[in-house]
């Protein structure tokens, strides 16, 4: 494998988790729990849109191909996408998404902190700008574990359950393969084991200060990096391609 | 002796209140805004609070049909643009709901008003949302009607309303733009993007005119709201400004108006449009529409959704609150 085509891939990974997370959180639209808790879903969920769309346009150029950030969100299919498993999980109730952004919120926090110093000077300017949102994001859902965690019995058992089923996809976050080696060695992507040294400290201290409990699960899900997902991924594909795949050649 | 003394008291109160109607009525006159701690009759108050809940209502409702489409917008462009709308439209509520509260009524309680069904918002959000081409529709057809009506109220004589009406058109006139852009690129597509959009113009332009209210001789404008600048313009005359302003615009992109019997007058130089169907207008506000029932569940499934959420908040609030008090 050459840089190239290692670049191509690990795009592929951060663009598809943005996008399939923000697909997610857009699910919320008029179904928040408070009027100020739909706009800041939104606004969050089209964070991540904008982040993937500048992604993936990115990864079509590395690529070559002539593939468009369009091409590459709408006409791959589930074994192709390269999401982390945790971000295509249901939202479930208002605590298990609370849980989900959580624990990819602090990832993605910390990854772009280093990504910002990346080699590639597309990535790391992309990275620049992500990060401040990042940064907003991670504040909005650090708020909410202690106002979960530490607010009713109901809230508290509610995040608590949420955190439990959700932990089995965390430790997939931090793993590396020979494409992560190449591109650390080439100083473009950063060494995950820093990332997660950084996620694992903060979200000790938040999952403490939130009266929370570390799950205890043992049990680890992986599969993404070869395209290997959770059933949900189908579903959430076929809604969010069906149009575009229904007219081909079409202009949107 | 008691008589005559709450007699003259009862006097005294109605003087100063026939004061107080001339002073508000001058001011009004004179093209002042009305601000929350002035002095405002009953009715006045009372009208501009239901305007203006079924104002807010209508844009947290309207997010749902618009909604619908987000996770499935044919292009990452279209995505991000329908997710900045949406936005726009939940913080339109937001600034509505709290130039309500200056009228004293909280949000809690016009929002059971809206769940409970005793408050009604725009007709319109009652329709479905078929296929891709009815964002393009709302956002051309149901913003560009409700522009018409708003940039009246932003002349009207309540302050807060006034100019939240000044900047919430400032984003619909956006709203407007990128659905007329979704039609024109549909327009100019395939076949199947022509009739896509052709037929969600077929859908839309009734209940569109029909939003902005009955016809005057259903709907008479009393003298007093008009005098009081909290309605500005007769339902009718703004119904004609905006067929004036669409017809042109569908002919543009090569759509055709479904109303066989809309011909330009030479004589008043207005388009003049086909008998609308007033009783579906009528069923639908009294909640026979094809989405009312939806539209109240979500609402409502959202409000039980979210009661123990807002609970948590509430009581970390109040331990915190606590624990800084102690310290």
């Amino acid at each position: 494998m050459d840089i190239q085509q290692a670049k191509f891939q690990y795009l592929l990974r951060l663009g598809d988790s943005s996008l399939i997370i923000g697909h997610r959180l857009s699910e919320w639209c008029g179904h928040g729990p408070i009027l100020e808790e739909d706009i800041a879903l939104i606004n969050i969920a089209l964070d991540f849109v904008g982040n993937a769309t500048s992604i993936l346009a990115y990864a079509g150029k590395v690529e070559g191909k002539g593939r468009s950030e369009d091409d590459l969100a709408y006409l791959r299919d589930e074994r192709e996408y390269r999401n982390l498993l945790i971000t295509e999980q249901l939202n479930g109730d208002f605590a298990t998404t609370i849980a989900r952004q959580f624990i990819f919120d602090t990832y993605m926090y910390f990854l772009y902190e280093e990504l910002k110093n990346s080699k590639d000077e597309t990535i790391a300017a992309i990275a620049q700008k992500s990060h401040k949102e990042i940064t907003y994001h991670l504040r909005h859902t650090t708020q909410w574990m202690f106002r979960l965690g530490d607010g009713t019995t109901e809230s508290h058992e509610r995040l608590q359950n949420g955190l439990n089923d959700l932990w089995m996809f965390t430790s997939e976050m931090f793993e590396m393969d020979e494409i992560d080696a190449l591109l650390i060695s080439e100083g473009i992507a950063p060494d995950l084991s820093i990332i997660k040294a950084n996620w694992e400290k903060r979200v000790n201290e938040v999952i403490a200060e939130a009266t929370l409990q570390i799950p205890t699960t043992l049990f680890k899900q992986k599969g993404s990096r070869e395209g290997k997902h959770s059933e949900h991924l189908g579903f959430l594909l076929a809604e969010m391609q069906y149009v575009h795949r229904a007219f081909p050649n079409a202009t949107w | 002796m008691t008589f005559i003394i709450i007699k003259l008291h009862l006097n005294n109160l109605i003087m100063e209140e026939g004061k107080q109607l001339e002073s508000f009525e001058a001011k009004i006159a004179a093209g002042h805004k009305i601000e929350p701690k002035d002095w405002m009759p009953e009715a006045y108050r009372k009208q501009l609070i239901r305007m203006m809940s079924q104002h807010a209502h209508s844009e947290i409702v309207g997010m749902l049909p618009e909604g619908n489409w987000i996770t499935r917008a044919p292009s990452l462009r279209r995505k991000a643009i329908l997710l900045a709308k949406v936005q726009d439209e939940a913080g339109h509520g937001l600034y509505l709901y709290s130039a309500v509260e200056t009228l004293g009524v909280d949000r809690t309680e016009l929002l059971h008003q809206l769940h409970t069904g005793k408050a009604k918002y725009s007709s319109i959000f009652n329709y479905p949302t078929l296929t891709w081409a009815d964002i393009g529709a709302i956002g051309w057809l149901v913003d560009g009607a409700a522009i018409m009506n708003q940039t009246a109220l932003a002349r009207g004589s309540y302050g807060p309303y006034s100019r939240a009406m000044v900047r919430i058109c400032k984003e619909e006139s956006f709203h407007n733009r990128q659905g007329y852009e979704i039609m024109m690129t549909l327009a100019k597509g395939t076949s199947e993007q022509k009739q896509m959009a052709q037929d969600a113009l077929n859908r839309w332009w009734w209940p569109s005119i029909m939003m902005l209210g009955p016809s005057d001789d259903q709907s008479p404008n009393s003298d007093q709201l008009m005098r009081w600048k909290v309605k500005m313009e007769s339902n009718d005359a703004i119904r004609e400004r905006f067929i004036d302003r669409t017809i042109p615009q569908a002919e543009f992109i090569g759509l055709t108006i479904p109303d066989k019997d809309m011909k330009f007058d030479e004589k008043t130089g207005h388009y003049s449009h086909g008998k609308i169907n007033w009783d579906e207008f009528f069923d639908v506000i009294k909640g026979n529409g094809p989405c009312n029932a939806k539209r109240l569940k979500d609402r409502n499934d959202a409000d039980k959704n979210g009661r123990w959420v807002r609970d948590a908040a509430i009581a970390y609030a109040e331990k915190q609150l606590k624990e800084k008090q102690a310290s």
